[in-house]
């Protein structure tokens, strides 16, 4: 169980995460979702007392993740996979770690195995492997101590269609066996299929969050009109909060007839009005974060 | 640590306890020694002090005179190639962590950094004393030879001296921990940490009013007093005051560094 609240982090005037709160369940897997510069990674470290939060909190299992003696044993962590010294064995990263949560290191060659780091792998130094190779090393690093919470960013990266699908399948199971996963994503296709909640961040702010069902369900409705204060109060009069974007319309949580006679009745010109449709949670995440790329990324 | 044993007693729903408790300083310490030698650079730098060691004893041997074939000389000698080498490997302890990014994955296993940098403080001990401690052997082993081809190979030494040069030992690999802490850069470090001091002597020496102070802070002149038997108390507070300045100091400003920066 991971809860994050009200997180925020200020780099100088710019605010990298702003008022951020999520939680993640046991037995779910969480997308977090956002363009490169998002604030993700960062949201990710202050979770795990990596970047000190200029406000807010985050716990893991109840408890401010540095309070946790030794963390690897409730929270595996995979923040960066080329984080590994190149000189290095994939063999010895494993064996220190198991040393460290004071495991016994006989239990590497079998956790290597399961990501698929076999023959002369193990053996081979960090500097010798490929990005994917990484990933797989990263992911037994933060499952060595059999975790119940996986927190990690960009898994995916590196992987090649084979070792995406295996990663999802892996995730997918310790989920199913409750364990509680936080796995982000600039990519929604790579979450899309295993994530069962979305957390869409862009410049630092929580754009949307929810069920994946209900995401995908309720795509919602799509206005574009000529006054866009007006929209504005007419949508804030009927209690709705629209999402505007960088095109000038307003991705609105509710059905175009709603709208529509609203809009009528109040006298707002429509220029559009329309259902996102049914690849909406793809539509909806560009839309979301279309004119925040990079905002974010110059820290 | 009120915190950690409030929770140690009272652990939250769902965590187990091997997760609360902190990791003990012993394991941390084990595994930071490990960390020493499992890298090519450290596994490397160890090997270049084993063989300059066993060179050292070799100079004596082949071209000391007979008489100065004698345990004391060639323990002394020996301790040279580590009291030079070493240090590298504690710096390298630290910034190592910081150029090749390990800090994440250290500093998420164990979030206490201050334990960390405790475990490469106890390390860089062991490792000074357990190179002090093979040179030693190898010295009786040089000296054995040496009798046999007939040098003097006494091996009575002053008991000081042990100690003295333990000391030594323990004090440049401190250095070592010290500036890489503070600066977090190997080059960098490993060049400010040779350069420094040589120009600080060279500084006192040259500059007629720095001169006595530099008979306090100049640690490559207050030191040489420990390779001789019996040091004087006024030696010792010579050491301890140069000590303080760039051993102790470093250390300290480089365990707020490490606590106080971000880790990405």
């Amino acid at each position: 169980m991971i809860e994050v609240r009200n997180l925020t982090k200020t780099y100088g005037a710019q605010r990298a995460v702003d008022d951020v709160s999520f939680t993640c369940e046991p037995g779910t897997v969480t997308g977090f979702l956002g363009p490169n510069g998002a604030g993700k990674s960062t949201t990710m470290r202050m979770i795990c007392g990596l970047t000190p939060p200029t406000s807010g909190r985050a716990t893991v299992g109840g408890v401010p993740y540095q309070r946790l003696g030794s963390p690897g044993r409730h929270v595996g962590v995979l923040l960066d996979a080329s984080a590994q010294h190149a000189g290095r064995t994939g063999r010895e990263v494993l064996a220190l770690a198991a040393m460290t949560m004071g495991l016994d290191t006989a239990r590497v060659p079998e956790r290597l195995a399961r990501v698929g780091l076999t023959g002369a792998a193990p053996k081979r130094r960090v500097r010798a492997y490929s990005l994917g190779m990484r990933q797989r090393l990263g992911l037994a690093y933060a499952m060595i101590g059999d975790p119940a919470v996986l927190i990690l960013d960009e898994p995916a990266n590196g992987l090649d269609p084979e070792g995406i699908h295996w990663m999802r399948g892996l995730l997918r199971d310790f989920a199913d066996r409750g364990g509680t996963v936080l796995l982000s994503s600039h990519l929604l296709r790579e979450v899309e299929v295993i994530a069962d909640r979305l957390v869409v961040i862009g410049s630092g702010r929580i754009l949307t969050q929810g069920d994946k069902k209900d995401l995908l369900g309720a795509a919602g409705t799509l206005v574009r009109t000529t006054d866009p204060a007006a929209l504005a109060a007419l949508l804030q009069r009927m209690g709705i909060t629209g999402t505007p974007s960088v095109d000038g319309s307003v991705l609105v949580p509710s059905d175009p007839q709603t709208i529509g006679q609203a809009a009528a009745a109040a006298g707002v010109v429509l220029l559009e009005l329309r259902p996102a449709g049914a690849g909406g949670l793809e539509e909806m995440f560009l839309r979301l974060t279309a004119g925040s790329d990079f905002e974010g990324a110059a820290r | 640590m009120t915190t950690t044993t409030a929770l140690a007693t009272a652990p939250p729903a769902g965590l187990p306890a091997g997760a609360v408790a902190p990791v003990p300083l012993t394991r941390l310490t084990l595994v930071e020694l490990r960390k020493l030698a499992d890298t090519r650079a450290g596994m490397w730098l160890l090997i270049v002090i084993g063989v300059a060691t066993a060179a050292t004893s070799a100079i004596v041997l082949g071209w000391a005179e007979a008489s100065g074939q004698t345990f004391g000389a060639l323990y002394g000698f020996g301790l040279l190639p580590s009291s030079v080498l070493l240090p590298v490997l504690g710096i390298l302890s630290v910034t190592s962590e910081w150029s090749q990014r390990t800090a994440l994955a250290t500093f998420t296993l164990v979030p206490a950094r201050g334990r960390v940098l405790a475990a490469k403080v106890s390390a860089g001990v062991l490792i000074a004393i357990g190179s002090a401690a093979a040179t030693a052997v190898w010295a009786a082993a040089a000296n054995l030879l040496a009798i046999a081809l007939g040098g003097d190979g006494t091996w009575t030494m002053d008991s000081s001296l042990i100690w003295q040069s333990l000391l030594l030992q323990v004090i440049f690999v401190l250095m070592g921990v010290g500036f890489g802490a503070l600066l977090l850069n190997t080059p960098l470090a490993i060049v400010i940490f040779f350069a420094l001091p040589t120009v600080w002597t060279i500084l006192g020496e040259t500059i007629s009013g720095l001169r006595d102070v530099a008979a306090w802070l100049d640690i490559n002149v207050t030191s040489q007093a420990l390779g001789q038997p019996d040091m004087a108390s006024g030696e010792w507070a010579r050491l301890g005051v140069s000590t303080a300045l760039w051993v102790l100091l470093p250390l300290l400003l480089g365990t707020v560094r490490v606590l106080r920066r971000e880790v990405s």
